[in-house]
């Protein structure tokens, strides 16, 4: 009777200690999970608040550019392209045009001395250029935390416990074309 | 910026088999261990005042008084540690002089600030600017929910946009080392009592203290603790001086700037507000011992003019060594 009472009291501690290991690396892929997808959210933020800057800069710039309405529209119209995108690849597609045609338009504002000179677009300029590294490197924390917890998806042993509470791993975040890469150079 | 990340994105700056999460544990451990040091100093000093006090009166030495004077050392580093850890970024800042800044007053900065916590997935700390003609930065807090990055206003002019990013990097890796809640519990805790040894044992040396031998037996007993206290002060002091360079190692200036590049992933930045800072002679007036391994380069050394100094409290490793380290990674 002893004997048997020991093995139990051996089977159920070792039952227990794996147990509380399961559970800590199930919290801990959790946590990971959480902030995969909080990494997500962030570059949305930094997105809406680019569509939010827009109209501003535009409204500016229509006061001094009289000339470059072709321009301007296509601002508009990207930023409503990129709001309206349905799947990722589509938004991601929309986004290059965006950086593209608020790039053109940068470009054409050194040709408009009171346009450079004014504080109002100076100020949108630096938003929006700041806005736009925000976007990347937004991108690039999503990204960071995706590959830990990839990471942690496929070691071992808490790929067991990743199976086992069906864990997928995530897809990182990546830029189809090499137009989209460029963000718009602006020259200060 | 993050575009120019290609060439490094497949590995990371930091050395291998370490990531952040070791360096946060190891700081932790750290001040763990800090505030238990103090913790047995404390206690040590005022046993052994009490013991010195109890052994000039006639009372002859009881253990009550013994236990006492243990308590009050425990609750002395109590309140002092929880001053320290709640307060001491305030103290930090204002001693340094650096004033808050609103972000209409330099956009720039800010959201160059910005994209670095948002690259470390950071909360936005605080910023801060210090009206000083040197080149120098640091980060303060007790976490990074509670951090703050100040400047001074020479080092904010003189810099490009990915100077000044390389720079905001380096100090918000600081932040995520949780390097900022070490280093400021050394600096209040550990550094004030320096600084008190320093003024303690120039007036012990100039003899300003001894002078009152004629005041009768109440005032001897008081000059004798005083005296007691400034000896132990003065003996602890090289010990602090030595605690404070081992927990603040050169390597945490190393990996704050491996974390740096991590987040930029342009290490030209930091290499170029390096090479700046490494030319500049100018003197930073509000740094001193207690704070001088909060900073970004060491502002005592630099204003001597000899960085490369191997003295006690090189806080700091060499700054050319850290820019070779760094253009190591710009393949």
């Amino acid at each position: 009777m002893i004997p048997f009472l020991i093995g139990l009291g051996v089977v159920i501690v070792i039952v227990v200690i794996i147990l509380l290991f399961v559970i800590g690396i199930y919290n801990g892929l959790v946590a990971k999970r959480v902030r995969c997808e909080n990494g997500w959210s962030q570059i949305d933020v930094q997105l809406k608040r680019r569509y939010d800057l827009i109209p501003n800069l535009v409204e500016t710039v229509k006061g001094y550019a009289t000339h470059e309405k072709e321009t301007l529209q296509s601002v508009i119209q990207a930023r409503q392209q990129a709001i309206d995108a349905d799947s990722v690849a589509d938004q991601g597609q929309a986004e290059g045009f965006l950086t593209a045609a608020l790039g053109k338009l940068f470009a054409l504002s050194e040709a408009y001395p009171d346009l450079k000179a004014n504080q109002n677009f100076m100020q949108l300029q630096e938003e929006l250029t700041s806005t736009e590294n925000k976007i990347g490197f937004a991108r690039q924390h999503y990204n960071d935390t995706v590959s830990r917890y990839n990471t942690e998806c496929q070691k071992f042993p808490s790929n067991i416990v990743a199976g086992m509470f069906n864990f997928q791993q995530r897809e990182f975040f990546e830029v189809e074309d090499a137009a989209q890469r460029e963000a718009p150079k602006v020259q200060f | 910026m993050p575009e120019s990340s290609a060439s490094i994105n497949t590995r990371s700056a930091y050395p291998p088999d370490l990531t952040y999460h070791d360096l946060i544990a190891r700081n932790r451990r750290k001040s763990a261990m800090l505030v238990m040091a103090m913790g047995v100093l404390s206690v040590a000093v005022c046993a052994a005042v009490s013991v010195a006090f109890m052994a000039y009166g006639s009372g002859g030495i009881s253990l009550v008084g013994l236990v006492a004077a243990c308590a009050v050392g425990l609750i002395i580093v109590s309140l002092t540690g929880c001053w320290s850890y709640f307060s001491g970024d305030r103290a930090l800042l204002s001693m340094s002089g650096a004033r808050q800044l609103a972000k209409a007053e330099d956009p720039e900065l800010f959201n160059v600030v910005e994209e670095m916590s948002i690259a470390a997935g950071l909360p936005m700390p605080k910023v801060y600017v210090m009206q000083e003609a040197a080149l120098n930065a640091f980060a303060t807090g007790r976490s990074p929910e509670h951090a703050a990055v100040a400047i001074t206003t020479g080092l904010r002019q003189r810099l490009t946009r990915d100077e000044l990013a390389g720079v905001m990097a380096h100090e918000i890796a600081h932040i995520r080392h949780n390097d900022i809640r070490l280093t400021m519990l050394v600096a209040t805790m550990v550094g004030l009592i320096v600084l008190a040894a320093d003024v303690a044992s120039r007036s012990l040396r100039y003899g300003r203290i001894g002078g009152g031998r004629s005041r009768g037996k109440g005032g001897g007993a008081a000059v004798l603790i005083v005296l007691l206290v400034v000896i132990l002060l003065a003996i602890v002091a090289p010990l602090l001086a030595k605690l404070i360079q081992m927990a603040v190692s050169r390597e945490r200036e190393y990996l704050a700037d491996a974390g740096a590049v991590e987040l930029t992933r342009y290490p030209k930045g930091l290499a170029d507000a390096l090479k700046k800072l490494a030319a500049d002679t100018e003197p930073l007036t509000v740094a001193n011992r207690a704070t001088a391994h909060l900073f970004i380069v060491n502002p005592i050394l630099n204003a001597k003019g000899r960085e490369n100094l191997n003295s006690v409290f090189s806080t700091h490793p060499p700054i050319h060594e850290r820019i070779r380290r760094i253009e190591a990674l710009m393949v």
